[in-house]
């Protein structure tokens, strides 16, 4: 058993914003695509926490869907626990799909509002045939007292508690098939600032209750800073950097980590000048050249504009930026 | 988190009672009129056998003498009265109109049930699966739509007739009837379904059950359909009273159920023969009935739809 429970390489998803057929022909327009995320590589380790973060748009999501097989990458290649998920064949994922699960971003949409909270979470225990017959009431009592609920919740339906109880809900969805790997996809971001914090301890203590493995997608930096051992920055649908999560946030590497760290609003007030982020994040569907950071960025040199940055080991992880790497011998270039 | 309460569960009865849907239903006179009334209707004709004085389908208890009475008057040779008269033939017009709504409520459920499963099959896999499968029947519900649906009836019960050897013509003239009107209806229930199927299949709760490998048939039928029977509901009540008028469309022109076996179109085109030589009974007292059980089955739907939209609240 090694080390690395998913490996994500290459994974590349575009979507065809196209409009249709006829009105293509009749304004001899060309096919468009939207890049959501391209030549993305990242590791996640057994039993550790990575974070995806990035501004809206950045892509976050999408690889989220695309690793739970919610959408179909259009390149690369997803291995969970050194298997490739092809999640056309069927009786092969079933064995790996009990495996991972899924926490989402809406409790009031995630929990179908005609179904009794005992059904919601016993969905998984049916579906992969874990349990039967009384047994799976009993499991689903357990579930709901292990997440902070009543066994006596389990004949209510889910408009009959608040969004962190339902948000208990959904997590006790996402353990009853006894998972090893939960992707939450921003799991706090619809939730009140007080509840947040009860959430993300219950995620944490659970973890290291049965050291499940999280990969945590969220654009609050503090949520990640309190979770996570590792951390990934997407800009426009690129991994720029990955470090480990304490150092990031004192070390940040890449030019576009330091500028959101930078927007956080000091609590201390140190009197630091707190930096807001400027620009915005470019349109995906025709991104600009080379390092698609380049207009946002402060150091932008004449490399920048035409060479997209390969990821290259830092001191705390890996950067993919220009800077970091001393610039290349000139040699004839062929662009 | 969350407290155990000591109090008693409330029955089914008791929870059902206090729901909105049956609070709003209790403070609108309207809707509780319609529905008394169509239950009364609906009541009269199901147990039309045990209610209806006489047995209209029985040639041995009709008397020809006993033709057109007026009504709560003794007739002029026998002396029999009828509360509502009596048709050429002496047949008690009461009795044919329990037995008349009888066949129009049945060919109008039936009509309806078919068109809700036929739309509904067809929307949730037109909503769910999208591209090609979904453009291809929604052009067909857009070509049935320039149809007008009683013209469209008329085209199938043609066609249905053609092919029925002559001996089962009238037994299968009523489910002639029934497939006639569920298949020219089909197509509202298909656009509400698949139009509410692409609002709920991006839900979460449909991604979650996807993640764990649901399969589609499965997440179709328990997670959406629950979710999308609201307006279905609704264009129900409101098809089954077009369905009632289309049968009785149908039989007034002649083409609907055998004259042995009238429903209430068929009751008005005998009664519409007699209404200027002054029997205006056997035209009215059908007429009437009908008017009442597609009015009140129109206002229930009407207050459903109400009371099921949450921004009217």
């Amino acid at each position: 058993m090694s080390d690395v429970l998913l490996t994500v390489s290459g994974l590349t998803r575009r979507f065809d914003v196209s409009k249709p057929l006829l009105n293509r022909v009749i304004e001899r327009e060309q096919k468009q695509f939207l890049t959501a995320t391209a030549d993305v590589n990242f590791e996640i380790r057994r039993g550790e926490t990575f974070a995806l973060v990035g501004e809206s748009g950045s892509g976050k999501s999408t690889i989220a869907k695309m690793i739970v097989g919610l959408l179909e990458p259009s390149a690369g290649e997803i291995r969970f626990d050194g298997k490739v998920m092809d999640f056309a064949s069927g009786a092969a994922m079933r064995q790996l799909r009990r495996r991972f699960q899924m926490i989402f971003q809406d409790p009031f949409a995630s929990l179908n509002p005609r179904w009794r909270v005992g059904d919601i979470i016993a969905e998984p225990i049916r579906t992969f045939g874990l349990l039967r017959g009384a047994a799976i009431s009993n499991e689903v009592g357990r579930l709901l007292e292990l997440v902070g609920l009543s066994r006596a919740d389990i004949e209510k339906f889910p408009h009959e508690f608040s969004g962190g109880q339902r948000q208990r809900i959904a997590i006790a969805r996402a353990l009853s098939s006894k998972p090893e790997f939960i992707v939450c996809d921003e799991p706090t971001s619809a939730l009140d600032v007080s509840v947040q914090a009860q959430i993300l301890n219950l995620m944490r203590d659970l973890q290291d209750e049965f050291g499940l493995t999280y990969l945590l997608i969220s654009h609050d930096l503090s949520v990640v800073r309190h979770m996570s051992n590792r951390i990934g920055v997407l800009y426009l649908g690129r991994l720029v950097e990955v470090a480990e999560a304490k150092r990031l946030f004192l070390e940040p590497q890449h030019p576009y980590t330091r500028m959101l760290l930078d927007a956080v609003p000091d609590l201390a007030l140190s009197g630091r000048r707190r930096t807001p982020v400027t620009g915005e994040i470019p349109n995906p569907i025709n991104p600009p050249s080379g390092c698609t950071f380049h207009p946002r960025c402060q150091h932008v040199m004449a490399r920048c504009r035409s060479d997209i940055p390969v990821s290259t080991a830092t001191a705390t992880g890996e950067a993919a930026c220009h800077l970091l790497v001393p610039e290349p011998i000139r040699e004839p270039q062929n662009s | 988190m969350s407290n155990v309460t000591d109090k008693p569960q409330p029955t089914a009865f008791a929870r059902a009672w206090d729901s909105d849907i049956a609070y709003s239903f209790r403070k609108s006179p309207l809707a509780v009129v319609a529905a008394t009334v169509s239950l009364l209707i609906i009541l009269a004709a199901v147990f039309a056998p045990w209610i209806a004085p006489h047995d209209p389908f029985n040639p041995a208890t009709l008397n020809l003498m006993d033709g057109f009475t007026p009504p709560m008057e003794p007739n002029q040779f026998t002396g029999n009265t009828y509360w509502l008269g009596t048709d050429n033939q002496g047949r008690d017009v009461f009795s044919t109109i329990l037995y008349g709504a009888r066949i129009s409520l049945f060919v109008g459920f039936m009509a309806v049930l078919l068109a809700m499963v036929l739309g509904i099959t067809l929307g949730l896999i037109a909503g769910y699966r999208g591209g090609w499968i979904d453009s291809l029947l929604m052009r067909v519900a857009d070509v049935q739509l320039t149809f007008p649906s009683i013209l469209l009836a008329l085209l199938i019960f043609g066609v249905a007739r053609g092919f029925i050897p002559p001996a089962y013509r009238d037994a299968m003239a009523i489910w002639v009837l029934i497939v006639a009107i569920g298949l020219s209806d089909w197509v509202q229930y298909a656009r509400v379904v698949r139009g509410a199927t692409m609002v709920e299949k991006n839900k979460e709760y449909v991604q979650a059950a996807r993640v764990i490998g649901a399969h589609p048939a499965k997440i179709l039928l328990r997670h959406i359909l629950p979710n999308v029977m609201g307006p279905v509901l609704v264009i129900a009540t409101i098809g089954l009273a077009l369905a009632i008028i289309a049968e009785a469309t149908l039989s007034f022109l002649g083409v609907g159920v055998p004259p042995t076996q009238p429903s209430l179109g068929t009751l008005i085109r005998i009664g519409q023969g007699f209404l200027f030589s002054g029997e205006w009974w056997i035209l009215l007292f059908p007429s009437i009935t009908l008017l009442a059980l597609a009015l009140s089955v129109n206002l229930l739907g009407d207050w459903l739809r109400d009371a099921l939209n949450p921004r009217l609240r």
